[in-house]
């Protein structure tokens, strides 16, 4: 299901250009159509174009006038204390992201090929249950979250950012991949059955081997939404240094009302978008069927 | 099945624990009614989903029509499109705070002076701290960043419409506009329906584009931004949890309708 969209999105059919001779309005249409994505163009990349030119402009080399025109030279000053300060969150967050990450992607292959092929009775119930999950606004749980984390011992902790992104992972991973395995013909399943095959042996022998291009989906997905991330990391974090992460860091650095050094936040900025902005470069297909996936319907 | 538990436990506690506040008495929401800093936040809300949803279907699906019949490059617009997406709100908030800058005139930066040199000077405005127009302005941003998306889904929409439809329309004379019109769209009404279930949800939880841009300031508050307030600065757990179930009941009552719909038609298949 889900694949099947990002085809749609991704082919182009093109009908203009079978038309070899556009007639004069066709023409105008074309040149029409250019215009209005060359403006949406522009409005699209501003505020990532400003980031980048102004990082490398220096600390205060940001001027109100000149902030729009690129840079005279490039002037990297900006970069080295900047990347000093945020190192260790970077790290800190590459850190729990990749685990949350990787379990929130087991267990949601788990369910989703139980959810997939191994239908039992209110299982379109809880199904729904773990869709309406989705929707649940990440303050509804905060509080009990906090409880639960002090409860299990690992409050002050960087684990609790790993909790509450795979508990709020596995709804989407669930639905990731039960349409993935979806498409994977029921007689496939059927003849291992035959075979004398367990669901469990089914699962790791024949299931778990086509899944390769669901766990990039969804190990993409997670990664971009748990680094970006800032509600849990600041409310479950409590803001202290020690557990800072990318996002909370940054916004240490640009919140702190130091609205004169431009430079340095837009360096800032830019440093912690650098990771998903790479992902998204060369995954992005992925990273679109991930998105795609949260509508739901195909 | 360890996700089916760790997720039943959680809603179980949630309800466990809007229960003890209405032990409590109805005390706390009935306080948020006479609250006017929530009433002035859920205003702020209103207003924003309003124009932000608006705006994004709009522009999402101009995009999509735009992009729609295929054009050469349409792969490179539909990733500049998209890409917001892809960044956290803190870091993009940096460009946008300096771009919606108040500053006028000579003293103005971003937008302002653009509008400035361009002599546009009546487009100049306060922007996000201008006292009536501040959630119009904050919804800028967002309809900035989820534009794409919608254009994604429309796109997604519109290519699975079969190319027989509109040539059969056209065979019978029918004018490009009226195939949208009447061909089209009509066919895209589950398209329509996610898309705003999906703006509607981010727009009530809408938390780090305003948090990023202006902080805690008084004329964008909104639900969430209010109830992050309540709890760590005022550390008023049974008022903050209040406001959190009414963002989650406003979700709940649209989204699980939406839900049950969405199940019963694919069960049709």
């Amino acid at each position: 299901m889900s694949s099947d969209l990002v085809d749609r999105v991704i082919k182009s059919k093109d009908i203009s250009r079978n038309k070899r001779k556009l007639s004069g309005s066709g023409q105008f249409w074309l040149a029409f159509r250019y215009s209005a994505l060359t403006i949406l163009f522009i409005i699209a990349a501003l505020p990532i174009y400003i980031m980048v030119v102004n990082s490398v402009k220096g600390i205060t080399g940001v001027t109100q006038s000149a902030a729009f025109l690129p840079p005279t030279h490039l002037n990297f000053d900006a970069w080295g204390p900047t990347w000093k300060v945020l190192r260790e969150p970077m790290q800190r967050t590459l850190f729990f992201v990749v685990q949350s990450s990787i379990i929130s992607a087991i267990v949601g292959s788990i369910n989703g090929f139980v959810f997939a092929k191994w239908r039992f009775k209110g299982s379109t119930f809880i199904f729904t249950l773990f869709l309406f999950g989705m929707f649940i606004p990440y303050q509804a749980i905060m509080i009990p979250l906090t409880q639960f984390n002090h409860w299990a011992g690992i409050g002050g902790t960087i684990y609790v950012l790993v909790v509450a992104h795979v508990i709020y992972g596995i709804p989407i991973c669930t639905l990731i991949f039960r349409n993935y395995y979806a498409a994977i013909p029921n007689e496939l399943i059927e003849a291992a059955r035959v075979d004398g095959a367990g669901m469990v042996r089914i699962f790791r022998t024949i299931i778990l081997p086509l899944s390769i291009p669901g766990f990039v989906v969804v190990l993409i997905w997670q990664f971009t939404s748990a680094w970006n991330d800032f509600l849990f990391a600041i409310f479950l974090t409590g803001g202290s240094p020690k557990l800072a992460v990318a996002t909370t860091a940054l916004n240490f650095i640009t919140g702190s009302g130091n609205q004169v050094y431009y430079g340095n936040n837009m360096t800032a900025s830019l440093i912690v978008s650098i990771p998903t902005l790479l992902v998204y470069m060369f995954l992005g297909r992925y990273f679109l069927r991930g998105l795609l996936s949260g509508s739901l319907k195909g | 099945m360890i996700g089916w538990t760790v997720k039943f436990s959680l809603s179980n506690r949630t309800n466990a624990w809007s229960k003890d506040n209405s032990f409590a008495g109805l005390k706390n929401y009935t306080g948020l009614l006479e609250d006017p800093e929530f009433t002035h936040a859920f205003g702020n809300l209103m207003k924003f989903t309003v124009v932000f949803m608006i705006g994004t279907l709009i522009s999402g699906l101009i995009m999509s029509l735009l992009l729609e019949k295929g054009i050469r490059g349409e792969g490179f617009f539909r990733s500049i499109y998209l890409y917001p997406m892809a960044i956290s709100f803190i870091a993009m908030g940096t460009s946008w705070r300096w771009l919606m800058d108040s500053a006028r005139d000579d003293k103005g930066t971003g937008l302002n002076h653009l509008f400035h040199m361009a002599k546009l000077n009546i487009l100049q405005n306060d922007w996000y701290s201008s006292e009536n127009a501040s959630m119009y302005a904050m919804a800028l941003p967002a309809i900035w960043q989820m534009s794409g998306y919608v254009m994604a889904l429309f796109l997604a929409g519109f290519r699975g419409i079969p190319d027989d439809l509109r040539e059969a329309a056209r065979v019978d004379g029918a004018t490009e506009f009226k195939i949208y019109r009447h061909i089209l769209f009509p066919q895209l009404k589950p398209t329509f329906l996610t898309v705003l279930i999906i703006l509607g949800h981010i727009s009530m939880k809408v938390f780090d584009l305003i948090y990023g841009i202006s902080t805690k300031s008084y004329v964008t508050k909104v639900l969430a931004i209010y109830m992050w307030q309540v709890i760590f600065d005022f550390q008023n757990y049974a008022k903050g949890s209040a406001i959190a179930v009414v963002i989650l009941v406003i979700i709940a009552i649209v989204v699980i309708p939406y839900l049950v719909y969405v199940n019963k038609t694919e069960e049709m298949k």
